[in-house]
């Protein structure tokens, strides 16, 4: 049993000749919350399908447990997937299931429980995210907030030790979004698990993260505990957690010069 | 919506669906007589089958009792041989007569036995020795106009007319056709 | 001048020809594999009968109310052209065979086909399109549950079981409808109007033959409809473009296929 769940070694990724990763080295040491922040566009969702290998990486590899992702056949990734949850940025419920059914789709999918034990363990999975009340709703009848719980519920169904999240905070009010971070927090320890998040929310990140990863053109562009990084003088960092408009991350796109470009 | 609802429709659907086709296949497409039971088969040659075709019906007196199997030439002597398949249950006497007619005036063509008199039937691999070819509408519309023109004709014109000359001959090129 | 703006517009007409030629060979390839993984992946789902009888109901048993109404005025519709045309000729009991061998040979299967892209294959391509867009399917796939088996195969199997008893529930209506118009309303003789068909519809060449047409066109509708969905871009306007693309290309490939499974029956 190694240290480190996942680990990312000199990961390279990318399309159409151009590159997204360029040689990304992370660790996810068993037990931690974790996490990869970076500005939109930097490639963070696709380190976590990468992880999940649904996409493979064009040099290095993701190894979890110590297993090559990509290096597995079908039967391997889905054997490896099922030590994984995964939490979408939207949720991503079946709209066609109940809030109950959701929750137990993996529990029906992977295991022959009889239905008493099922429905047991649904309701404390919905229990622990404050919506047993909620287990016959449909998905279209939750607001955006509860809909995350639903789907972070149905992430840890079957007691998984790598819990993804990606973008957990996105378009949530203040409560939703202190909820979703206590519960982030108390379920990886609660299940002694793995949490691996990808963010751009500084505040709420750094409030409960053990170590944080910055990506930025396609490389690890600072790394440390969010005390190291506060403290951080790298231009990036600064600008980056401190949410200045211009900096390392220019606000203009790439542009040809804008007088010759207006025929000044 | 409950599982046990949908299972209720699924069924119903497939209950309706299976229903049809039974439904199609016994009131429109009349699976009983289709169906025969045991038979037997016989042989006939014909100059000419017209327009028959395998799974035609055999009919005597009116009455379904089997079906054409199949049609063959015959290299030797020129001619098509038919295999019947009979019903079991409807022995035929052994100089029975094979027709083919025509059902109405442009309907499909069938096979029609017509009974004689000997005492011992037909069995399996026998053969019916006589037959009547089929009616080719064409010649039967060119020998009418034929024998028209030539009752017409010495009438208009007492002498001997020279078209009549090419018209009788062409009428006994034709042969027995069957009026 | 002229010549070489010619020359220039000669090539951009060819290169887009054969980039819409990549394109359609390259979705036909998809399509192809996504049809082989579908039988692949049919084992597991069989395991699980209840989700291909799930979409049963929402394929089959609620396309039942649009086939069944078709059905009766296509039925009504061909009796009375047909005897229209039939009593020029004074055989008007024939009206009977005229409904039957249309509607099983021809029209219970082609415009149930019809009906089923319009009705279930649109259905199906958006689901199938939403799910890819709201990262459904990605969830399931990372839940280790194949999307194939769970989400592709039962639609697949349930609109291959469907097309064949909508079809011929569309005969059997249909017949019901050519039978009212021609027996009470034109006068028809009923036992001229039954014995006739009775003659004339042969169970293997007739009825069976609509069958298996109508199985090939569930294979091929279906399929189309998953496979456009599964393709679809993850916006609103791509579940859309593809959901109209579902109609277009299944109507074309049910005329097409029609054209040669009639010739291939025929033949035999």
């Amino acid at each position: 049993m190694t240290t480190n769940i996942v680990e990312i070694d000199n990961l390279s990724f990318g399309y159409k000749g151009k590159l997204l990763h360029k040689g990304i080295n992370m660790v996810f040491p068993r037990g931690k919350v974790v996490a990869i922040m970076g500005g939109s566009g930097s490639g963070k969702t696709t380190l976590l399908r990468l992880i999940g290998g649904q996409i493979k990486p064009s040099e290095g590899e993701v190894r979890v447990d110590g297993k090559v992702v990509h290096e597995q056949d079908r039967h391997g990734i889905y054997k490896l997937r099922r030590k994984m949850g995964m939490l979408f940025q939207h949720g991503a419920l079946f709209t066609d299931l109940s809030v109950f059914e959701n929750v137990a789709f993996p529990i029906r999918e992977h295991t022959d429980l009889p239905e008493s034990m099922i429905k047991d363990l649904v309701l404390m999975k919905l229990n622990a995210v404050g919506l047993r009340g909620a287990h016959a709703l449909m998905p279209a009848e939750l607001s955006g907030g509860m809909a995350r719980r639903v789907a972070l519920a149905r992430a840890v169904a079957l007691d998984p030790d790598i819990i993804m999240y990606d973008e957990p905070f996105a378009g949530l009010d203040p409560i939703s979004m202190g909820v979703i971070c206590d519960l982030i927090r108390s379920l990886n320890d609660a299940l002694g698990a793995t949490s691996i998040i990808v963010t751009h929310d500084v505040e709420e990140t750094f409030s409960f993260a053990d170590y944080v990863y910055f990506v930025a053109n396609g490389e690890v562009a600072a790394e440390g505990t969010p005390q190291d990084l506060l403290q951080s003088e790298l231009p990036f960092v600064h600008q980056f957690v401190h949410a200045e408009k211009d900096g390392p991350v220019p606000f203009h796109y790439a542009a040809a010069d804008y007088r010759s470009e207006l025929s000044l | 919506m409950d599982r046990t609802t949908i299972d209720l429709w699924v069924g119903i659907f497939v209950a309706l669906g299976v229903s049809a086709l039974l439904g199609l296949a016994i009131k429109v497409g009349n699976l009983r007589s289709n169906s025969l039971g045991e038979t037997y088969t016989v042989t006939a040659a014909f100059d000419n089958v017209g327009g028959l075709k395998p799974r035609a019906p055999i009919k005597s007196a009116g009455v379904v009792v089997g079906r054409v199997d199949d049609i063959s030439f015959d290299t030797k002597n020129f001619e098509a041989v038919v295999t019947l398949k009979i019903d079991q249950r409807y022995p035929f006497p052994k100089d029975t007569f094979a027709n083919i007619y025509t059902a109405g005036l442009l309907g499909e063509q069938y096979l029609g036995l017509e009974a004689g008199g000997d005492e011992e039937s037909l069995k399996n691999g026998d053969r019916i020795q006589q037959t009547q070819d089929a009616v080719v509408l064409e010649k039967m519309i060119s020998q009418f106009l034929y024998s028209k023109a030539s009752e017409t004709e010495p009438e208009k014109a007492q002498a001997p007319a020279p078209a009549t000359k090419p018209s009788d001959s062409k009428s006994t090129e034709l042969g027995d056709a069957p009026f | 001048m002229i010549k070489s703006n010619l020359l220039i517009c000669l090539i951009r007409t060819l290169q887009s020809i054969g980039r819409r030629t990549i394109d359609r060979l390259w979705r036909l390839g998809a399509g192809a594999r996504l049809f082989l993984l579908t039988i692949i992946y049919s084992g597991e789902s069989f395991r699980r009968f209840h989700l291909t009888i799930r979409e049963i109901y929402s394929t089959g048993v609620m396309s039942l109310l649009i086939v069944v109404v078709s059905a009766f005025f296509v039925g009504m519709v061909l009796a009375l052209q047909g005897y229209y045309t039939l009593q020029k000729y004074g055989s008007s009991e024939a009206i009977g065979v005229l409904v039957a061998l249309s509607l099983l040979r021809e029209l219970g299967p082609v415009v149930t086909a019809l009906l089923f892209a319009g009705r279930a294959g649109t259905a199906i391509t958006a689901e199938i399109g939403l799910m890819k867009a709201t990262e459904q399917l990605s969830a399931m796939e990372m839940m280790a549950v194949s999307p194939i088996a769970r989400v592709v195969a039962p639609r697949f199997w349930a609109g291959v079981i469907s097309m064949p008893l909508l079809a011929l529930l569309f005969s059997m209506v249909g017949i019901l409808g050519g039978y009212i118009v021609a027996v009470p309303l034109i006068g028809v003789d009923e036992g001229a109007f039954w014995s006739q068909m009775q003659a004339n519809v042969d169970i293997r060449e007739d009825i069976i033959n609509g069958v298996i047409k109508s199985i090939v066109f569930g294979v091929a509708c279906t399929m189309i409809a998953l496979f456009e969905g599964f393709d679809a871009p993850p916006t609103a306007e791509g579940v859309s473009r593809a959901t109209t693309r579902t109609v277009v290309t299944s109507s074309l490939a049910v005329l097409g296929l029609d054209f040669v499974l009639t010739s291939f029956m025929l033949a035999v």
